[in-house]
């Protein structure tokens, strides 16, 4: 349940304070402030800052590891380019691996392997930079995962939503070139996939091949171009995406639970300044702490036992990083339908799991708010986040597309499926083929099911109170389980969420879906139902007024 | 320090030279001891090894090694006596059913029966023999030549046994098994006799000097220690696997633990 955090009573952050006299060091710089002040008129903004409110959730903090191991990136990222060298120019290794002594390959791989083997830390930063990128594209999926299961994504956030879905697709492209950068085997064979992938495309697929790859694969110049991608142009526009999507967040302040004392028009937190700064500043260094860690400790793309790429080699376990994985599975489970008109292939084997899936998830994903919109035909703003089981229809539909992103992430490893739990690796794929489309369905129902219980159980708790744990024995013998009545804060909380009502307007397939996403729910109790229930119930104990410790915190308006 | 090199190169050096002449008496004998057995010792070796053949082998192989085509029984008229050390040494032979792939189990014959068995079944036609020492063990390769037998692992083996011998997946069922603890000498069977789904390579593609390039490659790769676990050596699902647990699942309880504390705690 969200509730706020509970706050000593004698919280220093809560108490009125007069400092005893200001410190001499402010006083010092209060000449310069006041000089920046009077040029720039920051002091407004920056007074507004510091007491902008935020409301505190631990699922709030999902998109910070992202922005946490994006810093990471840049900062690790800067220490790469330093010694890498974006070249397919052929050398023969003479560096300090033994096991790749005089062996030919591009200069890409021959610096790798120096940063790793003869660059003081680099090894180490080499880690450090992969595990924050598969931090970085993880924490985006769970952040947005979270604003879809909240519905944190409806008017006026949008935008933002549009602006989320443009960083997790160009986050994978990003972390798709910087795998290719080292030009080892792994990265050959994932560049030769997507070379294959380009070529799959109708009509254009080829001259689209010889204009990314500068002629036939693998050319001289992809490695070259890739590293312009990686380290310039992406990172730029991820920066870019960034900054208005935080600007965008500060604009429309943050959403928060349901509550008392939370309305549609404030905000119930901690002020940035000192608290939730001291939090979130907290939360980067353990961010780079794991991170660090991570790269210490566990071995991430070895490419020295990848071996140069060489288009003769392949080896088993060739797969991308887990982002990927899901075309990669959905590639490995595709029945191999192809057309040959004439003198021409029609590679739909490839091209619909690759363009055609990754088309449908990114369009899918943009356009979800105003599909939403549309059938539940809600304009309202909303600045109070659903609680996953009140939005039965949304909350399953999520998980059965997650379920199935998932068997299709799966069948990406179908090989080391088979190896690690002894199975053959056909029935694997058989099996994805179906689980692909049977799993979601069965998730969905499941998801749904939990929600309504979870409602009903709302309900109850309302209308009877929650269980005490204490079991009494009547007179006559029987036994039952003693309720305690609830707060009214919690009451409040329990019952706040709206009902869906199907719309009457538009055409019937609109008022058909509008019928479907409201079908189902759990009636909330009435204030009559919750008036005729207390007279039944036999608390053992009054309601106590100071259980209540959903009170206000640092409550008020947001500053302006 | 650097004075007492010097005492621990030559300390070394003489080590070398004891294992070395050790190891050439090795090879002689071993080069030497098959051809000094006489004809006589070598068919009462093959009657030894037909009794064998015909209690344990038969019932799959028939008694003359012709196999059972229908069944997926392999003929064992021309695989020669590589092959049958391989097969039995490694505890796949005798199988228990001709239906999967033969795991390695516990090999429960001595030396002496599988390699009665072996001079048996190479009496029914040609195909490898057992090899030397000589002919598969690694030493005195330079840096370059075990690089070399890298990428001839990676060109020939890692497609079915991934890139360091961690083994991989074939259709059906079928697994190219870990390698890393797989003695020269079967590396050097395996190759020449092609077990099951894995393809022959004969000493005109890779000759012996090559075969051992590739079994010195696969020892040091994976004696050399790893940059941190190596999560299976298993390439990027694993990875991928640990990036979540590892990674978002530590960050997330830290998440919830900063936002459970309030204001002073
Ligand atoms: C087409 C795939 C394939 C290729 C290529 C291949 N192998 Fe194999 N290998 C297999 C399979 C399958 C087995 C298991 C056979 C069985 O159990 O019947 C195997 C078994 C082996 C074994 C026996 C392992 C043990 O512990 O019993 C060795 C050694 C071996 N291979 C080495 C090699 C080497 C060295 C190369 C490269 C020169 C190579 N293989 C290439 C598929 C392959
Ligand atoms: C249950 C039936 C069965 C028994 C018993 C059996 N084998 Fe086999 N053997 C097979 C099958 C099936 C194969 C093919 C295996 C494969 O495809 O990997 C085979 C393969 C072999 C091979 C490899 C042939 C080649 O082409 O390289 C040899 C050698 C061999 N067996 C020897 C023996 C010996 C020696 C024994 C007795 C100790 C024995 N087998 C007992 C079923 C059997
Ligand atoms: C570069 C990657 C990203 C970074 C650094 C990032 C960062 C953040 C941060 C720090 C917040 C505020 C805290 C929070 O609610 O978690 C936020 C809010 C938000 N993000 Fe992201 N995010 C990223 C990607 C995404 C993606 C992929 C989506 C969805 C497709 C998305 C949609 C949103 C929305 C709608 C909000 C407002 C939520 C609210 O006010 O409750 N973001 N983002």
């Amino acid at each position: 349940m969200a509730k706020p955090t509970k706050i000593r009573e004698d919280s220093p952050a809560l108490a009125v304070q007069t400092p005893p006299e200001a410190p001499p060091a402010v006083n010092k710089l209060a000449p310069a402030a006041e000089w920046v002040d009077q040029r720039s008129g920051i002091g407004k903004v920056i007074k507004g800052a510091l007491r902008k409110i935020f409301p505190d959730h631990w699922s709030f903090l999902l998109g910070e590891i992202a922005l946490y191991s994006f810093i990471i990136l840049l900062l690790t990222g800067v220490f790469l380019t330093l010694w890498f060298k974006p070249s397919m120019g052929e050398v023969e290794y003479s560096g300090s691996y033994e096991l790749m002594r005089n062996i030919p390959m591009s200069e890409a791989f021959a610096s790798t392997l120096n940063i790793s083997f003869d660059v003081r830390g680099g090894l180490l930063m080499r880690q450090i930079h992969h595990w924050a990128a598969m931090l970085f594209v993880a924490a985006m999926t769970i952040h947005m995962l979270r604003v879809f299961f909240t519905g944190a994504f409806r008017k006026p956030r949008e935008l933002n939503w549009i602006i989320g879905v443009g960083l997790l697709s160009i986050g994978l492209i990003e972390g798709f070139a910087g795998y290719s950068l080292p030009d080892d085997l792994l990265s050959g064979t994932g560049l030769r996939f997507v070379d294959g992938s380009i070529r799959s495309i109708p009509i254009i697929g080829t001259w689209v091949e010889f204009f990314v790859f500068g002629g036939e694969f693998p050319g001289e110049l992809i490695i070259p171009r890739l590293y312009m991608v990686h380290i310039l142009l992406v990172p730029g526009l991820l920066l870019g995406l960034i900054s208005a999507h935080m600007a965008l967040l500060v604009y429309h302040k943050h959403t928060q639970w349901p509550g008392p004392g939370r309305t549609q028009k404030n905000v119930v937190g901690y002020p940035l300044f000192p608290v939730y700064a001291a939090k979130a500043g907290g939360f980067f260094f353990i961010v780079f702490g794991v991170t660090t860690l991570m790269g210490a400790l566990m071995q991430i793309n070895p490419v020295w036992l990848y071996g140069p790429y060489n288009p003769s080699q392949v080896t088993a376990g060739s797969q991308p990083d887990w982002y990927m994985g899901f075309v990669e599975g959905a590639i490995r489970i595709m029945p191999n339908w192809e057309w040959h008109l004439g003198s021409t292939t029609w590679s739909w084997n490839i091209f619909i799991p690759f363009v055609g899936l990754m088309g449908l998830l990114f369009t899918g994903l943009a356009l979800y708010p105003f599909i939403e919109a549309w059938v539940t035909g809600d304009k309202s703003e909303h600045h109070l986040l659903d609680r996953p089981r009140n939005a039965p229809n949304r909350t399953a539909f999520g998980v059965a597309c997650m379920t199935c992103y998932g068997m299709f992430w799966a069948a990406g490893g179908n090989d080391i499926i088979a190896t690690q739990f002894h199975v053959s690796l056909n029935d694997v794929t058989y099996f994805m083929r179906v689980a692909v489309f049977v799993a979601p369905v069965i998730a969905f129902i499941v998801t749904k099911r939990i929600c309504l219980s979870l409602q009903r159980r709302d309900a109850e708790t309302v209308l009877h109170g929650s269980p005490t744990g204490v079991i009494v024995r009547s007179p006559d013998g029987g036994y039952t389980e003693a309720h305690t009545p609830v707060s009214q804060g919690e009451a409040y909380t329990l019952t706040r969420h709206p009902q869906w009502t199907p719309v009457e307007s538009g055409g019937r397939v609109r008022q058909r879906l509008s019928r479907w996403f409201a079908h189902g729910q759990i009636a909330k109790p009435t204030a009559e139902d919750i008036e005729a229930a207390s007279h039944h119930a036999h608390p053992i104990s009054p309601v106590d007024a100071a259980a209540d410790e959903t009170a206000s915190i640092g409550s008020g308006k947001d500053a302006e | 320090m650097s004075e007492r090199k010097p005492l621990r190169r030559r300390r070394g050096t003489r080590a070398f030279v004891l294992a070395a002449t050790l190891g050439l008496l090795a090879v002689v004998y071993a080069g030497f001891a098959p051809a000094t057995r006489s004809l006589a010792e070598n068919t009462e070796q093959i009657t030894q090894g037909k009794d064998l053949f015909a209690t344990n082998c038969a019932s799959c192989h028939g008694l003359g090694g012709e196999g059972l085509a229908e069944e997926g029984v392999p003929a064992l008229t021309n695989v020669g006596a590589a092959a049958v050390e391989f097969q039995v040494s490694t505890g796949r032979m005798p199988a228990p059913n001709t239906v999967s792939q033969p795991v390695p189990r516990e090999n429960t014959f001595t030396a002496d029966e599988v390699a009665a068995m072996a001079a048996y079944v190479a009496s029914l036609g040609t195909g490898p023999g057992i090899p030397n020492e000589d002919q598969y063990l690694p030493s005195g390769l330079t840096a370059e030549e075990i690089a070399e037998g890298g990428e001839l692992f990676r060109t020939n083996c890692s497609a079915c046994h991934n890139f360091k011998g961690s083994g991989g997946a074939l259709p059906n069922g079928v697994t190219a098994p870990n390698l890393q603890e797989t003695s020269p000498q079967h590396v050097w069977e395996a190759m020449r006799t092609g077990p099951g789904q894995m393809p022959v390579f004969a000493s005109g593609a890779i000759p012996d000097a090559d075969v051992k390039k590739i079994v010195a490659y696969l020892e040091q790769v994976n004696a050399q220690p790893s940059a941190g676990f190596n999560l299976g050596g298993l390439g990027p699902v694993s990875e991928g696997l640990w990036a979540w647990i590892a990674g978002i699942g530590v960050l997330v309880l830290f998440a919830i633990w900063i936002t459970t504390k309030g204001a002073r705690a």
